[in-house]
């Protein structure tokens, strides 16, 4: 393996990359403050945020500190207005290698993805992708709990070599803490000073939409389809159940492939996000355990499938065995007489 | 415009049409898939797809590699039949058990003893795996940029790209000049299926095989002792709930299922 120069010992602390866009923190580097929090507490050490971007201070410094850090490593530069990986990645390795953190954690987001191999690679440590649960043990070694073959399996991943232990983790999966009001984090502002033909890249257009509906993850009625849908045809039935049910509408993996599920946004399980309704309802989705993990937490799971053995029946509360096209109609039906007679 | 040499890596992976047969070694902890069929990783068809199409528009080169067991030929030949030039085949017990690092630093050993490249694609993430860590650091391990969640890719001149980069709820369009590594997602293209005479021409196009003395590794850095990840364990988990399953007609069952989320006060409200 690559030599790293420095001692494991000499590395301390667990740090956040604080993803924001538009001056705006992403909910994941909330979420990682809040699993970082307790990782530093149990390691009696310093949980930090690495908050890169320009003129973004001012807005969220206080959000960090409210959130869990202790501290605030700012790189604030007009070349960070708009992520790049090179001028990201190169600032995440100095600065990795002046301050030396035990851990990093980054969201799982596209740009997360994007950037955190890449530093991993500059600096020779290790990286688990897609993490779903974190641990760590009374030694400092951090557990990275990731779903394999397509989460028919979980994995522990440890980097017992290297330093920063480095882990994507996914959106949805860790809880924030409780906003502290007027708790407060020291900031490092870092210099930025990079050779212009560092940055290879040039980004031409940004665009990005508003979420047109409400983001599944908080929706209290979920309606799903999998890939036993067969058919955009058919997907219009899973549509009509959720608008009846005034229900947003979440989808496999296969199903968002297919095209049938209009948006990326709408996937749950694992690379796609965790979702907690009083109801959701599963229809031809098979159950693998990548997108079982993303509903565990519905209060009620009702499964549709023709398999009997389907592994969601057995995840389910309730379970209907037959052909979606003869029960779904009747579900439609039923729902709508039983809200006309309220 | 003067010919392109594009070289894509491809990944074997256990064909997930047969994933229920893989099954732990409860000695070992490791994952057993012996005589389960490999295939490309699916996204690394769509990179071959967008190389060949770039190929068909401009003369050049396309050159396959893997890093795999010896019979990772089979899906090399695919990716020939398919109509790539040549292919590369890395393969050496001592490349064995590498996490992304080390398979990263291998492929781009390999890449580097090609000599001149232009673009490097491949998948945004594997089938297995599903990391989507390899592509940047096989372009961090080559000096070269890389651009990641790529669903278009357009030549502006013959050195400069433009590519559209997927990021939630919408997208970035980044000017790159090559060399650069692309690593692309299914809404690129649709991939070719390979024809009668593809699979016949495949038999005759150059494949080499490469061991690690062959593309000068540092021996340290390959393989198991080369990762710095290691897997503790792999355990299967449950889902478990009471699984009730409510059968008879299908108005019937949904009278019952409807009393039953009524009872547990899971209706929206407007139910």
């Amino acid at each position: 393996m690559l030599e790293q120069t420095s001692k494991i010992e000499e590395y301390q602390g667990i740090w956040v990359f604080a993803e924001q866009r538009n001056g705006k923190l992403l909910e994941v580097g909330l979420e990682l403050l809040g699993s970082g929090r307790m990782i530093a507490d149990k390691m009696a050490t310093e949980l930090a945020a690495v908050l890169l971007g320009h003129n973004v201070a001012g807005l969220v410094v206080d959000e960090l500190g409210e959130y869990g850090a202790d501290k605030v490593y700012l790189l604030d530069s007009p070349i960070l207005e708009v992520y790049r990986s090179d001028p990201y990645a190169l600032l995440m390795q100095g600065l990795i290698n002046q301050y030396k953190p035990a851990v990093l954690l980054i969201g799982a987001t596209t740009i997360g993805m994007d950037l955190a191999p890449r530093v991993a690679a500059k600096i020779g440590t290790g990286l688990s992708a897609h993490c779903t649960g974190l641990d760590i043990s009374g030694n400092g070694q951090l557990a990275a709990i990731v779903p394999a073959f397509g989460g028919s399996m979980m994995a522990a991943i440890l980097c017992p070599n290297r330093r920063p232990q480095m882990a994507t983790v996914c959106p949805g999966f860790m809880k924030k803490n409780e906003r502290e009001q007027g708790r407060k984090a020291s900031v490092v502002r870092v210099e930025v000073s990079l050779p212009q033909e560092s940055i290879r890249t040039k980004v031409v257009e940004v665009f990005s939409e508003e979420p047109k509906t409400l983001p599944i993850e908080l929706a209290e009625t979920i309606v799903a389809g999998g890939y036993g849908i067969g058919s955009k045809e058919n997907w219009k039935m899973v549509e009509e159940l959720a608008t009846v049910l005034g229900a947003s509408v979440g989808a496999t993996r296969p199903a968002v492939d297919e095209g049938w599920a209009s948006l990326e946004e709408q996937m749950i399980g694992q690379s796609g996000k965790t979702v907690h309704p009083n109801l959701y309802i599963g229809i031809g989705i098979s159950g693998v355990i990548h997108h079982l993990i993303g509903i565990k937490d519905s209060k009620v799971i009702v499964a549709i499938n023709s398999d009997p053995n389907a592994p969601i029946l057995k995840a389910a509360d309730y379970g209907i065995v037959a052909d979606f096209r003869d029960i779904v109609p009747h579900l439609i039906r039923g729902f709508r007489e039983a809200m006309e007679e309220m | 415009m003067k010919p392109i040499s594009i070289v894509v890596c491809i990944k074997p992976v256990p064909d997930s049409r047969h994933w229920e047969k893989i099954t732990l070694d409860p000695e070992t902890g490791l994952l057993r898939r012996e005589g389960i069929p490999i295939i490309i990783s699916p996204l690394d068809r769509n990179a071959l797809e967008e190389a060949l199409r770039i190929k068909e528009n401009r003369d050049g080169k396309v050159t396959v590699i893997s890093m795999g067991p010896p019979n990772t030929v089979e899906i090399l030949t695919s990716a020939l039949a398919m109509g790539a030039d040549a292919a590369v085949l890395l393969t050496d017990r001592t490349f064995a058990a590498a996490d992304t690092l080390a398979t990263a630093y291998a492929l781009a050993s390999g890449i580097r003893k090609l000599g001149e490249y232009d673009l490097v694609l491949l998948g945004n993430e594997s089938l297995d795996g599903s990391t989507g860590q390899v592509g940047p650091q096989v372009a961090e391990f080559l000096g070269i940029p890389h651009v990641t969640h790529v669903n278009k890719v357009n030549f502006i001149d013959e050195d400069t790209l433009q590519v559209k980069s997927r990021i939630e709820l919408g997208y970035m369009m980044i000017e790159v000049k090559i060399p650069v590594a692309l690593a692309v997602e299914k809404e690129i293209n649709e991939p070719r299926i390979p024809s009668l005479l593809g699979v016949v021409q495949a038999k005759e196009k150059p494949m080499s095989t490469w061991s690690a003395n062959d593309i000068g590794v540092d021996k340290a850095r390959i393989g198991l002792p080369g990762s710095p990840t290691q897997v503790a364990k792999v355990f299967a988990i449950e889902v478990k709930r009471r699984g009730e399953v409510l059968t008879g007609e299908p108005v019937e069952v949904t009278r019952k299922l409807i009393e039953k989320l009524r009872a547990e006060r899971v209706l929206p409200k407007v139910c």
